[in-house]
């Protein structure tokens, strides 16, 4: 009885990632690519995609759930990359710069962050999803009528010809892909970006050191019990707002690491699929809501982006429709979301009914019979 | 080790909830190395005596109290339970304070965990400091060695025994190099009879090492057994201030709730009729949060008051919780002889049950509604009244009018201050509220009526009214009622028969001019003719009670 | 005036602040050249266009659900009841209302399934509600472009194969409420009566169904859940009950916007729709548990004179579009406000 009850949690604590390798495992042969291709494709994104969802951490670590307000640290670093665009702050030092400029932005967008979720305890997640709209309202109102009107531009080649307004595809040429070519190693077919490998495995002994530092300690705390946490003496608030601080910078450099190797930025729609992928990934690589860890991080940016890289050339020799692939891939993300939290939302219910079906009624014996766990 | 003079000493301490005086010129005394076992019924004050030594803010908001507390001669008024703890207290309190996911070292350390400092300390200040695991993991060894027992320090919380979550928690409040006093709150509640022989070894252990104990415990027994000291709480005063010496259990079972019986009994029991049984209860089980029944069985006679008794926590709110449907629940139920489905609030209901719940505002009001709404809902749901049938039957709306009409008669009735029936429920005073459930229950005219907590909350005038009110409906209607309540006094006052409920189940069946001393002995888990409490509860049940 | 300042409070300073930001883009249009009949004209337009939508928010506030995000599974049942509608050839009043009767089938079971979905997640359900409408939106992609319907006006002239992603109605059902009765005032005032009666009549029925005994439950569902079982009821059930009526109406709402509208919208648009009609009610006064007709009828009135006047005032007097960051701004901001509000949460 026990046997089966074990295969039947692990399936259900591991559906989503079973259920992707499984789709994953069907829709590589469909779609012809070479091992090669999939291969490098992988190396290149893990190196694009990983910081950011690097930075979903922490506030999961602090029990505040997936931080769809990742958003406005993406922005931030937008904001970022136009100025070092406009000042013509070329390679890794225009990347620097970005960042520094994008930083106090950030922090302060993640203290409003913050102190907003704080007031929405119970429901961070769909209201850290709905500010992130919110904010990317200011953003729009910013860059498009402030750059060039109250702020002013130098580089009038990034202006629309209106004056104002930074145009709607901003080219990076100045900093494309200069942290990946800082130092990139070629390995047989491969080329392996290994400054951005550098600065990711820079992140993860930052995370695995924070865990361990006594702010660490309080976040995972406070991510356990908020109310045993309080009155430890653990000021919770605070301790929520800066692991949102911290995620939301994170998700600033993480962009500008995005942005670089993409070589150009859409700048009114970069940011807005940035806590789409993310989360998606992250869920992929087997966290939930409450608990993440670095190897998911990795498992899941392999996992999600095999399947989106295959699915547009699978749909086209299944369906004979790119298109479907496409859209195949958006429902993937979406449903893995979807499909996760309601697994998660279920599982905590059935876990309190499974404690009581053991202590009262017919169940007692069963407890007895098998022993304490 | 500082025999003479006292470690704490509270003197003339008074304190009221807005005019509701809950204790009143209390004076003891505790030396170090001393243990004081404090007693008394529920809402004797025990509770209110530790905020206040604890530095509670809900003390400071709502308007301080008067008397004084020393801690080692010195005048003391903590601002918040830091201060407490800084000053030396430690308190374990009866819902375990601890995180599940870390381990016996990482609570008992928790917030004080050891660190070493590195250089991010100057810039962003002490909390970016690693933390010492090794030194953390020493001084959690070292609490859990002065408490002399077996902890795993590397073991999850969430994976340990429940009695190993009581010897954590004492041993975070120990850990604190200055606690010199540790007061713990019906520490033995969830603990199986050895675990709970060990805690209380343990806790003379910690007294020898000079730390005052004050022990707060409704089991008596354990009390007389370990106490140096025993303080009994009765009504907010201090009624017996002795040494443990030749001290039995039900002296302090009589102190605790020795008062005469209410003079209007007289009056009550002639001119009505009690019938056979009408509601018979076997092996109940209910497992409601912080409540839990395991085994409860009595039965009720038509037309009687039974009353239901017992300390916070033994279960006696879980009865009628579980035979109402509201909490999973298992057993035998009956109503004049046909069985009652548990887990099903709708068929107990239409079975001619009515409930009014201890939980006013959370289970028994809509209160952002009106009180048409409140009265008529229950009845409306239930039994299709207040209804009005317009396009010729073929959709029925609310029906206003009449459920504007039953309010009104009901406030009239029940003399329910309010500005009218369209006035919303969160507007109204406790008592008010109180009634506005009664009304409730009462549209539904019941065949038998559970009123849990019917006074909890509201003010003495209120609370005799409300109390004829249900007399009244008994005696007018012939309604049967089941009445539970923490006050003994009330259910000795109103009530045919009282059954005390301990650990789960019903302890015995009293008469209410039985001896306060009876009452008293119940409700520790003293059968009184000798024989101790029907057998302790299974493990899994006493941890179900703090989860 | 404490009482003011207490009423205003109470409505809330955002919604305060719209109300009369709206105002003056009234006062202000005359004199940046923006004919107030126009104005009225496109705010009633829309206003009739997009009231069911935001009625269909009721029911789910009610019970306790929460803002339903994942209308856009009652849009997709429109959507299905429109494209059945015109692959059958109907026209006209029959295409509309066949449109609405073959939607429902699909509504209802929609509606079944998502309900008991969000029993399954109570406390979590906005944002599960909100990517199971995403996905589901996805998944009806691919459907639009697998999905065997032949009319030649509905598929993609090349290939023969797949949904276009705008489908005329102008041969199906345009304006079957819009014309009816319409009031023709002078050269610029439309009066779309038809489609205003239909609101009415929708927001009629919702009134009476909460006037109902099960529309009274589920308010009291919404109001307080352990009442509610206390006193008998299935939480569940009612929320179901709720749930499904909203995805109908999302199916109702989505074909009164195409007859108005002129257009089918399939693939990507269904995405953003539910989040307009989340807004719309708020900022007419709803609370994440409360709402009421009125809430309805200010909220569309306010955010689509919004959405309107914005664009026309404000292009003519700065001669530049803002209207888009507007209604982010506006529309978030207000969800982001509700959302921050403290309210009780469902176990």
């Amino acid at each position: 009885m026990s046997g089966k009850l074990d295969l039947k949690r692990f399936l259900s604590g591991n559906a989503v990632i079973l259920v992707f390798v499984l789709i994953s495992a069907a829709a590589i042969p469909a779609s012809k690519l070479s091992g090669t291709y999939i291969v490098q494709e992988m190396l290149t994104r893990i190196g694009r995609n990983s910081f950011l969802v690097l930075a979903l951490l922490l506030p999961i670590y602090a029990g505040m759930g997936l931080n769809f307000g990742m958003t406005l640290g993406a922005m931030a670093g937008q904001l970022g990359l136009i100025c070092a665009v406009n000042w013509g702050i070329t390679g890794v030092e225009g990347l620097a710069f970005a960042a520094l400029i994008g930083m106090p932005i950030s922090i302060a967008l993640g203290y409003v962050c913050g102190s907003i979720l704080n007031k929405a305890k119970g429901r961070e997640m769909v209201t850290g999803y709905m500010l992130g709209f919110f904010i990317n309202g200011v953003y729009q109102f910013t860059v498009l009528y402030f750059m060039g009107m109250v702020i002013p531009i130098r580089n009038a080649s990034i202006l629309l010809s209106r004056g104002f307004g930074i145009r709607n595809t901003l080219n990076l040429e100045s900093v494309r892909q200069s942290l990946d070519l800082l130092w990139s190693l070629k390995a047989g077919p491969y080329v392996l970006p290994m400054s951005t490998y550098l600065v990711l495995a820079a992140l993860c002994v930052f995370i695995v050191w924070f865990r361990r530092t006594k702010l660490g300690q309080d976040m995972r705390a406070v991510g356990f019990d908020m109310g045993v946490a309080e009155a430890a003496g653990i000021p919770v608030d605070r301790t929520r707002v800066i692991a949102i601080v911290i995620s939301t910078v994170l998700a600033c450099f993480g962009q500008i690491i995005f942005l670089q190797n993409m070589g150009n930025m859409a700048t009114y729609n970069a940011h807005d699929q940035t806590s789409f992928f993310a989360v998606a990934a992250l869920l992929v690589g087997g966290a939930s809501v409450k608990k993440a860890t670095i190897p998911n991080v990795f498992i899941g940016v392999v996992l999600l982006h095999v399947l989106f890289v295959v699915s547009p050339r699978a749909g086209q020799n299944l369906f004979g429709s790119a298109q479907i692939g496409e859209y195949f891939r958006q429902f993937i993300g979406y449903g893995v979301i979807a499909l996760s939290l309601v697994l998660y939302a279920t599982r905590e219910r059935r876990e309190a009914a499974a404690l009581r079906a053991s202590t009262y009624g017919a169940g007692r014996k069963a407890a007895a019979a098998g022993g304490s766990v | 080790m500082g025999q003479d003079s006292p470690l704490l000493s509270v003197e003339h301490v008074s304190k009221d909830f807005y005019g509701n005086v809950v204790l009143e010129d209390v004076c003891f005394q505790l030396r170090a190395g001393e243990i004081l076992g404090l007693v008394g019924e529920n809402g004797a004050g025990k509770t209110t005596l530790m905020r206040i030594l604890f530095g509670m803010p809900v003390i400071a908001e709502t308007g301080g109290y008067k008397g004084g507390v020393c801690l080692d001669g010195e005048e003391v008024r903590f601002a918040s339970p830091f201060d407490a703890l800084d000053a030396g207290i430690g308190m374990v309190h009866q819902e375990f304070s601890l995180i599940p996911g870390f381990t016996t070292t990482e609570n008992i350390v928790l917030n004080r965990e050891a660190m070493r400092g590195s250089v991010l300390n100057a810039v962003f200040g002490e909390r970016m400091s690693a933390l010492d695991r090794a030194a953390m993991k020493g001084k959690a060894e070292s609490a859990i060695a002065r408490l002399g027992v077996k902890l795993d320090p590397d073991m999850l919380v969430s994976e340990m025994p429940v009695g190993h979550k009581e010897f954590t928690e004492i041993a975070r409040e120990i850990n604190r190099e200055k606690t010199k006093l540790l007061v713990l709150d019906e520490p033995t509640a969830v603990l199986t009879e050895s675990e709970a022989d060990i805690l209380l070894k343990t806790l003379r252990k910690l007294a020898d090492q000079g730390i005052a104990i004050i022990f707060i415990s409704h089991r008596l027994h354990e009390v007389v057994e370990l106490a140096d000291r025993i303080v009994v709480l009765r009504d907010g005063g201090v009624v017996k201030d002795l040494p443990n010496e030749g001290v039995s259990v039900r002296d302090i079972a009589s102190w605790m709730v020795g008062r005469s019986v209410a003079a209007d009994r007289a009056a009550s029991a002639d001119g009505r009729r009690i019938g056979d049984e009408i509601l018979k209860v076997e092996g109940l089980w209910v497992d409601m949060p912080g409540e839990p029944v395991d085994g409860a069985s009595f039965s009720v006679r038509q037309g009687e008051i039974f009353g239901i008794g017992g300390l916070a926590g033994q279960g006696k709110l879980g009865i009628p919780n579980g035979i109402m449907g509201l909490y999973p629940a298992g057993g035998e139920v009956s109503f004049r002889g046909k069985t009652v489905p548990l887990n099903a609030p709708r068929t107990a209901l239409e079975t001619g049950l009515a409930f009014v719940s201890e939980d006013r505002r959370g289970v028994g009001l809509l209160l952002d509604e009106s009180l048409e709404w409140n009265v008529s809902f229950t009845a409306m749901q239930i039994q299709g009244k207040y209804l009005k049938s317009i396009l010729g039957g073929l959709v029925r709306y609310r029906d206003e009018a009449a459920m504007r009409k039953l309010t009104q008669e009901y406030i009239e009735l029940l003399d329910i201050k309010c500005t009218g029936p369209e006035q919303k429920a969160k507007q109204l005073s406790g008592g008010n509220q109180q009634k506005i459930c009664l009304a409730k229950a009462f549209a539904l005219k019941p065949d038998l009526l559970f009123v849990s907590e019917p006074t909890r909350g509201i003010d003495v005038g209120a609370k005799k009214l409300v109390l004829d009110t249900i007399k009244r409906y008994n005696r007018d209607y012939g309604t049967t009622i089941v009445m539970v309540s923490s006050e003994l006094e009330e259910l000795r006052s109103v009530c045919d028969r009282v059954a005390i409920v301990d650990e789960g189940g019903i302890a015995g069946i009293l008469p209410p001019t039985a001896e306060p001393a009876e009452f008293g002995l119940l409700m520790s888990g003293v059968s009184p003719t000798g024989a101790g409490p029907a057998g302790g509860e299974p493990d899994g049940a006493k941890e179900a009670r703090r989860a | 005036m404490p009482d003011l300042k207490q009423t205003v409070a109470e409505f809330g300073w955002p919604r305060v602040i719209i109300f009369l930001f709206l105002v003056a883009l009234f006062v202000l249009a005359p004199f940046v050249g923006v004919r107030l009949d126009d104005s009225l004209t496109n705010v009633l337009n829309r206003f009739g266009q997009n009231a069911v939508f935001v009625l269909a928010m009721v029911p789910m506030i009610q019970s306790g659900c929460g803002l339903n995000f994942g209308l856009s599974l009652g849009i997709i049942a429109g959507l299905l009841g429109g494209i059945l509608s015109g692959q059958l050839g109907l026209a006209g009043a029959a295409g509309f209302f066949g449109a609405i009767a073959l939607a429902s089938p699909f509504a209802v079971l929609l509606g079944l399934g998502y309900g008991k979905l969000l029993n399954k997640v109570k406390g979590e359900e906005m944002t599960i509600a909100m990517y199971v409408g995403f996905a589901s939106v996805m998944f009806m992609c691919i459907m639009w472009l697998v999905l065997p319907f032949s009319n030649p006006t509905m598929i993609w002239g090349y290939g023969g194969k797949g949904l276009r992603t705008t489908i005329s109605v102008e041969k199906f059902y345009r304006g079957v409420l819009n014309n009816f009765l319409m009031i023709k005032a002078g050269e610029h005032l439309r009066i779309p009566t038809g489609t205003l009666l239909f609101d009415a009549l929708c927001a009629y029925l919702m009134w009476g169904f909460l006037k109902t005994r099960t529309g009274t439950a589920v308010t009291a569902v919404g109001s307080n859940p352990d009442y509610a079982r206390a006193s008998g009821l299935s939480v569940d059930r009612m929320r179901t009950v709720s749930v499904v009526i909203s995805t109908f109406l999302g199916a109702v709402g989505i074909l009164v916007y195409q007859q108005s509208y002129g257009f089918m919208q399939l693939y990507g648009a269904p995405l953003q729709m539910p989040f307009a009609a989340v807004a719309a009610i708020l900022i007419g006064g709803a609370s994440v548990n409360k709402a009421s007709m009125l809430n309805v009828i200010l909220g569309t009135f306010l955010f689509q004179g919004l959405l309107t006047m914005t664009p026309s005032v404000i292009n003519a007097a700065l001669q530049t579009d803002m209207s888009e960051v507007v209604r982010l701004i506006v529309s978030n901001g207000i969800i982001v406000y509700a959302l921050t509000r403290k309210t009780r949460v469902a176990k």
